[in-house]
């Protein structure tokens, strides 16, 4: 009998401390395939963020190691300058790369170091309880932002991906999102052209990733889904932004 | 061993002395009194074909070091004051997940902006471990240029053998002036870091952090990082004592201060005063044994420092009230003259 579908070998056979619905594991799943795709998994160095992917090194099955709050892209800046051999991908929050480690990203990609980053954008800072976060949309409630965000006090949802297409050190950037079959596929491809271009030297590439919450955005996974397809996917939309 | 003398300032000594210890990838921001050695660094490191990065920030910087740290590679950053501040998140980090790591403090005045005068004001948090958590660094503070580069070297081995970041503390006179240097190059370590990540290639995946959720799990940790500190605090105390023997009253000095303080030792036994001069090489571990072995046959310390008074907290602590101890400090980049010392030795009525 042909052996169809398994778990990747880049992911471990352990259960995750993830919510229900949570897309952080859909996103750790198509990573660690990609991973074995590409046959790299023997050269990879994983950083995971400050962040509800924290643990991530407790679920891939290769080196993995933490960076400070928002310093992902400076720790793989390090690495690869040292290691240009070895495959570095960060895994990042929409708190952790777009507030707090707002420079280390821009730096990073204007340089063009040839890493993958692979960005999460839920909405809210899930690990901390469901603060408002620089990509929560206008009117959104978090509680921080109890009766929903207020452009005049709270500002814009930060487009980081738009801001940082604009830059030379930029080869591609792709916002997807994990909310159907045809979404996650889609997402797996853009994954996997991120590493790629690692493997053959492109430079600076980044996935956006819309994906769920629905703990800290207090709804129904049902709902959760709807919401990114209504209005997360409105303001943020889906695509190749920049390559 | 190939020997040569070089007239360089102490910001280069620094910079060839890690490029002589096997340092791959420096990164650093600009500021002032230790840009010498970034700008060193930016030629040195790219004609050895390693790593050099003019960072965003102090923050990106120590990141950087713990990015080529984690990978086994010998990394170092530099600063000065108020960019020491902002490495100290990352201090942390590397202190929490026992990464090897050089930092360069060229101090100056603070608080805040401060100026860009010699200073020894960073005192505290550098030997204090200065980030969040319980953890020490390990910290030299030179008092020549030759010192300087040998130190360098040192710290970069200490930081292996610990697994520990290590930190050489100057101050800006030393950063900016020459003096002769023998360039040595050491033979490299060859030993692996087996716990380095390199790619899960025929062994298991390395993880390497400082998170520790389980109950009970960092209090385990923090005792085991504490044995480490402990063996440091036994076997790595390094101090310079002149004339202490005999001395009624030691000073207690190191790196810039240490050297004026040499002086008025020097003119004061001329005058048949019985002065010694108590140098800590290494500020952490202090050489409290040695104070305090001291401090049972002298009869008084002065603690000279460009600072209000903050090795002399340490001093006081090795004394435990057996002897008198006198602060003569000069902060915000005054620098006291042999002669304020020698009156200060003096006015220490015993
Ligand atoms: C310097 C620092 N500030 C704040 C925190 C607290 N903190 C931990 S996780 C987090 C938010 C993470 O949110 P995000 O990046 O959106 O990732 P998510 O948890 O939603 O996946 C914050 C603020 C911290 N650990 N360190």
């Amino acid at each position: 009998m042909k052996k169809i579908f398994q778990r990747p070998e880049s992911l471990q056979n352990v259960v995750t401390h993830y919510c229900a619905g949570c897309g952080h594991g859909i996103i750790h799943r198509l990573v660690a395939e990609v991973i074995d795709e590409l046959k790299v998994r023997e050269k990879v160095i994983g950083i995971a963020p400050v962040g509800c992917a924290v643990l991530a090194y407790d679920y891939w099955n290769f080196d993995v190691t933490e960076a400070a709050h928002g310093r992902c892209p400076a720790v793989a800046t390090g690495m690869k300058r040292v290691h240009p051999e070895n495959i570095i991908f960060t895994y990042q929050g929409d708190g952790d790369l777009a507030a707090i480690g707002t420079a280390e990203i821009v730096h990073a990609a204007n340089r063009s170091e040839n890493i993958t980053v692979i960005f999460v954008n839920n909405g809210v800072y899930g690990m901390t309880g469901g603060q408002m976060a620089p990509t929560t949309l206008i009117g959104q409630k978090t509680s921080t932002s109890a009766l929903g965000r207020d452009v005049v006090r709270d500002g814009y949802p930060l487009k980081i991906s738009e801001m940082l297409s604009v830059l030379d050190g930029v080869k591609y950037i792709e916002r997807r999102a994990v909310y159907s079959p045809t979404e996650v596929i889609k997402a797996k491809k853009a994954i996997r052209k991120a590493f790629e271009n690692q493997i053959n030297g492109v430079g600076f590439s980044m996935v956006e990733i819309l994906a769920m919450c629905p703990t800290y955005t207090k709804r129904s996974l049902k709902a959760s889904i709807d919401w990114i397809k209504e209005y997360a996917s409105k303001y943020f939309p889906l695509g190749v932004i920049k390559g | 061993m190939n020997r040569k003398l070089q007239l360089m300032t102490g910001n280069e000594a620094i910079g060839e002395a890690a490029v002589c210890a096997g340092c791959k990838l420096y990164a650093g921001y600009p500021i002032t009194p230790q840009n010498e050695l970034t700008a060193y660094m930016s030629k040195r490191m790219t004609e050895e074909g390693r790593a050099f990065i003019q960072s965003e920030s102090e923050l990106a910087a120590i990141s950087m070091v713990f990015g080529a740290s984690v990978t086994g590679e010998r990394s170092m950053t530099s600063s000065s004051s108020p960019g020491i501040s902002l490495k100290q998140e990352g201090i942390s980090y590397l202190a929490g997940c026992r990464l090897p790591s050089v930092i360069i403090n060229i101090m100056r005045g603070g608080p805040g902006l401060g100026n860009i005068a010699p200073s020894q004001a960073d005192y505290f948090q550098a030997t204090r471990g200065g980030g969040h958590g319980d953890y020490r660094v390990i910290v030299l503070g030179p008092a020549s240029v030759q010192e300087a580069f040998d130190l360098t070297v040192d710290s970069f081995n200490l930081a292996d053998k610990y697994r520990m970041p290590a930190m050489v503390l100057a101050d800006g006179l030393l950063g900016q002036m020459m003096e002769p240097v023998s360039v040595t190059r050491y033979p490299l370590p060859k030993a692996k870091k087996s716990w380095a990540l390199t790619g899960a290639k025929n062994r298991k995946p390395n993880v390497i952090k400082s998170l520790f959720l389980r109950p009970g799990a960092l209090e385990e940790y923090n005792i085991e990082l504490q044995k480490t500190y402990d063996e440091i605090k036994k076997k790595e105390v390094r101090f310079e004592a002149l004339y202490c023997d005999d001395a009624e009253i030691i000073i207690v000095a190191y790196g810039t201060t240490s050297r004026i303080a040499r002086a008025a030792v020097k003119n004061l036994r001329k005058k048949k005063k019985r002065v010694g001069l108590l140098r800590p090489i290494t500020l952490w571990p202090f050489p409290e044994e040695a104070i305090a072995k001291y401090a049972k046959k002298t009869k008084g310390f002065l603690v000279a420092e460009q600072s209000m008074g903050q090795m002399v907290e340490d001093v006081k602590l090795a004394v435990a009230g057996s002897a008198k101890v006198r602060l003569y400090g000069r902060p915000g980049g005054g620098i006291p003259t042999d002669e304020e010392i020698e009156k200060e030795v003096l006015r220490l009525k015993i």
